[in-house]
């Protein structure tokens, strides 16, 4: 087996792995990195971000408001000294992409411009049109081609994670192209993979989102944190799922059921006005805006379609001027995948899963519990985001937590961490070579995995979905327990080595049925209704028993086991969320 | 419209076809699909070692460009149905060494892509406490160039990288032609070794394929054009004025 040794190896290289690259390479030029990416860099989900990056840049804006926003914003589960760490360093950050190159959107006389958005009291998010998450990616990812520290292993997957004496020391990978089989040493590791939203039907998470780094995390020993915190964005498209801005009713745009009414004003989210107010209406939070949307539908309110039940996003008061100017991505995705020109035409939306709260836990360093290991952007919960994440603050975190991630991991490797009996992690490799060789040479199976993945998909979303119950929840977990029985006999049409796509997409199944797993658990464990999640049986918030964080970890064989750890709580004690009303 | 069509698929393995071939599949034919819609149709109901990249299915990580009918498209947004009645060819992106079916080895590009120096130069290293001023119309000036994917759709259809894939080629000139025209940019005569080499600029041809193909609008013909007029200006500068320019 091939095998190659770096000082710190990054799993992932969208915006957090590449953060923690470009920190790590600062730090310490003589740090060797190493990253690992299934896809090219510039190919991972950050470039599908649209709306913004929200740091304090205007005068009447300041530090402790965009705390409060975030803190009410998650219902009172975000940790308020990891909050005020990233409110702090988060304007910072964002000028540092300025100095790199970022084209953000200007004012007249050449300084940043920043737009409203949903949950936030003041203008604070930073934008580039409404391609941020595109220029952030791409501005990162040249950027990093100035560091000769950098050796990158593009296009190679990462099966499991190298353990030696409760010391994280590297990752099994393999090489796509030639399907080659890879130990990849190092003193740390950092997993910046990003999220899991295709354990979901309908999503506007990319095909590469399949919780893979989380999942390693998980059986490797390091929990996972807050898993039942899944966010559905208020407006997807309805067939794909694709992602259309929050920035859309930023500038304006409105929510309307099919009696043309602006419908968010019967779910306590304020008084309709020709204008947006900011944390009011049209600019409420995700999870409140997702859930209203959800009861027009109940109520026989909304429009009925071939892909199910939507209700309207109209922008045509805006003018095409603005639209073409602020929102040119809605307009160019309207018209290629809904044939319809939203200058002239209502959009039609539902909530779509969209962002995972939840993550690999770590401490507000980046650091995980197990040695060795860190985690940061979405793969991670620091946890900023409790049990609703604002728009806007996705792109910011995953900056600020790359960068201190990638800094705690020079720090890690500078104290000498204890040295690695080589010999072990290599036969740890070769125990994992051969269960992979293995999985090239199956003949005998029986199970399609695109079926698995249905049915996968089907009941997380029957059980996880924007209001959950015990009973669903168990018939999820029971059908997670077949199907991952089931998944032992996938069948593989492919036996070649060279870029053997059906045998990642078997890895990946794997990594989505644990991480599944999780959310059902951590969602049928916490008994009270807070953010995102929505209890039938459980309807109100419970700061008795759960102002606390879930923390998940494996068992072996059996179903995960849930403990909790409380939050932090510094200068605002939990109190009632209020949006479009005084308070 | 019928309710199937036809794809023949080009097949390529290193290991166990090392000549393409062409595979017939007949799949649903949808008013909503999209051509990647039916490549994975075959990879999940009819033959799941048919390998394409794909990832985001919207149109900007730039994973999934590949040959249809000939023509150098992103598949995720091609529609299936102006096809019909079909048959729909589909091959990997030319230009370019396949590793398997429908993907290809982009490695030279990403080289390039180094060589141009694709990041903020600047002579002073140390930066402002705040941003660097750049109104609206100096963001214009280079906005369009920002906005490439990487998809190579341009290097598929660039007659003159075909011909020589040392080529620096449309989408790496575009991108140091945007760094060039920022204005928060110093690195414009750090470029120029690289672009006015025997394979940088002057093999153009002007023949505009690779902006014609762009599927996000980006135009690098013209930054091409526009380089090669700035590499003139510096090249006549250090001949006329040897002394002025460094």
């Amino acid at each position: 087996m091939e095998t190659s040794s770096h000082d710190i190896l990054l799993i992932g290289a969208g915006g957090a792995g590449l953060r923690a690259a470009i920190a790590i390479a600062e730090a310490n030029p003589r740090t060797d990195i190493a990253m690992v990416s299934k896809v090219y860099p510039m190919r991972s989900h950050t470039v599908s971000a649209e709306g913004g990056a929200a740091g304090v840049a205007g005068e009447d804006d300041t530090i402790d408001e965009h705390c409060y926003d975030t803190i009410s914003g998650s219902d009172w589960l975000a940790d308020q000294d990891v909050v005020e760490a990233f409110c702090n360093e988060v304007p910072g950050e964002l000028l540092r992409l300025e100095h790199w190159g970022c084209p953000w959107s200007r004012q007249p006389d050449g300084r940043i411009a920043v737009r409203p958005f949903g949950g936030m009291k003041k203008m604070r998010t930073w934008f580039a049109a409404d391609k941020t998450g595109f220029h952030m990616l791409h501005t990162l990812f040249q950027t990093s081609l100035k560091y000769t520290s950098i050796t990158r292993y593009d296009e190679t997957f990462a099966t499991r994670l190298l353990i030696d004496d409760g010391a994280v020391n590297g990752v099994v990978a393999i090489e796509l192209r030639t399907g080659r089989i890879r130990a990849i040493m190092a003193k740390a590791v950092i997993i910046c993979t990003g999220g899991c939203g295709r354990v979901f039907p309908f999503t506007t998470n990319a095909n590469i989102c399949t919780g893979d780094g989380m999942a390693l995390a998980y059986r490797g020993g390091a929990p996972l944190k807050d898993m039942e915190m899944v966010q559905y964005h208020p407006t997807g498209l309805p067939f794909t799922g694709i992602l259309i801005t929050e920035a859309a009713r930023a500038e304006g745009g409105w929510l309307l059921n099919r009696d043309n009414y602006r419908f968010l004003q019967d779910y306590d989210l304020g008084k309709p006005t020709p204008t947006p107010v900011f944390r009011s209406m049209e600019l409420g939070p995700r999870d409140r805006v997702s859930q209203a949307i959800f009861h027009e539908f109940e109520k026989g309110r909304a429009f009925h379609g071939p892909y199910g039940d939507y209700v309207h996003l109209d922008l045509r008061h805006l003018g095409e001027h603005k639209i073409e100017a602020r929102l040119p991505m809605v307009r160019e995705l309207c018209l290629k995948y809904e044939n319809i020109d939203p200058v002239r035409e209502p959009i039609p939306v539902r909530p779509v899963q969209h962002y995972m709260m939840g993550g690999i836990h770590t401490d507000i360093h980046g650091a995980t519990p197990l040695k060795g290991l860190y985690a940061a952007g979405e793969a991670a919960c620091v946890s900023i985001n409790g049990s609703n994440r604002l728009g806007s603050n996705s792109l910011g975190e995953l900056l600020v937590f790359g960068a201190r991630a990638g800094k705690s991991a020079v720090e890690y490797v500078a104290n000498g961490p204890n040295r690695s009996n080589h010999d072990h992690l290599l036969a740890l490799a070769s125990d994992e070579e051969r269960k992979l060789e293995q999985q090239y040479g199956k003949e005998d199976g029986t199970e399609r995995i695109s079926k698995l993945r249905e049915e996968m998909q089907r009941t997380m979303e029957s059980g996880c979905g924007i209001y959950r119950d015990r009973a669903t929840l168990v018939e999820s977990a029971n059908k997670l327990n077949e199907l991952k029985e089931r998944s032992a006999k996938l069948q593989l049409d492919d036996h070649g080595r060279s870029f053997n796509t059906q045998l990642t997409a078997a890895l990946e199944l794997g990594f989505m049925l644990d991480v599944a797993e999780t959310i059902v658990h951590s969602a049928l464990n916490r008994e009270e209704s807070r953010g995102a999640h929505q209890r039938h049986d459980f309807p109100k918030r419970d700061d008795t028993k759960f102002l606390a964080h879930s923390v998940v970890s494996r068992t072996g064989e059996g179903p995960p086991r849930v403990d909790y750890l409380p939050v932090v709580i510094t200068r605002w004690p939990p109190g009632e969320r209020i949006y479009g009303r005084d308070h | 419209m019928a309710d199937t069509i036809i794809l023949e698929v080009a097949r390529f393995s290193p290991e166990r076809q090392p000549e393409i071939t062409y595979q017939t599949f007949e799949v649903p034919l949808r008013a909503d699909w999209m051509v990647l819609d039916a490549l994975n149709y075959i990879k999940d109901n009819l033959d799941g070692s048919l390998t394409f990249r794909w990832s985001c299915r919207m149109g900007i990580c730039g994973s999934c460009g590949m040959m249809v009918n000939g023509v150098p498209k992103l598949t995720c947004e091609t529609l299936i149905s102006q096809f019909a009645p079909g048959p729909v060819r589909i091959e990997p992106l030319e230009h370019f060494p396949i590793v398997k079916d429908l993907v290809i080895d982009m490695d030279v590009f990403l080289e390039k892509l180094q060589t141009v120096r694709p990041w903020i130069v600047r002579k002073d290293e140390r930066l402002p406490q705040r941003e660097f001023l750049q109104t609206p119309a100096q963001l214009e000036t280079f906005h369009q160039y920002s906005l490439c994917i990487n998809c190579m759709l341009c290097y598929a259809a660039c007659p003159v990288f075909g011909l020589d894939p040392q080529f620096v080629g449309p989408a790496a000139l575009a991108l140091a032609e945007r760094y060039n025209l920022d204005s928060r940019d110093q690195g414009a005569s750090e470029r120029t070794d690289v672009l006015s080499q025997h394979d940088g600029i002057w093999d153009c041809t002007v023949v505009g394929e690779c902006s014609t193909v762009c599927p996000k609008g980006v135009d690098p013909s013209l930054a091409i054009q526009q380089y090669k007029l700035t590499a003139t200006k510096e090249w006549f500068k250090t001949w006329l004025l040897p002394w002025g320019n460094k």
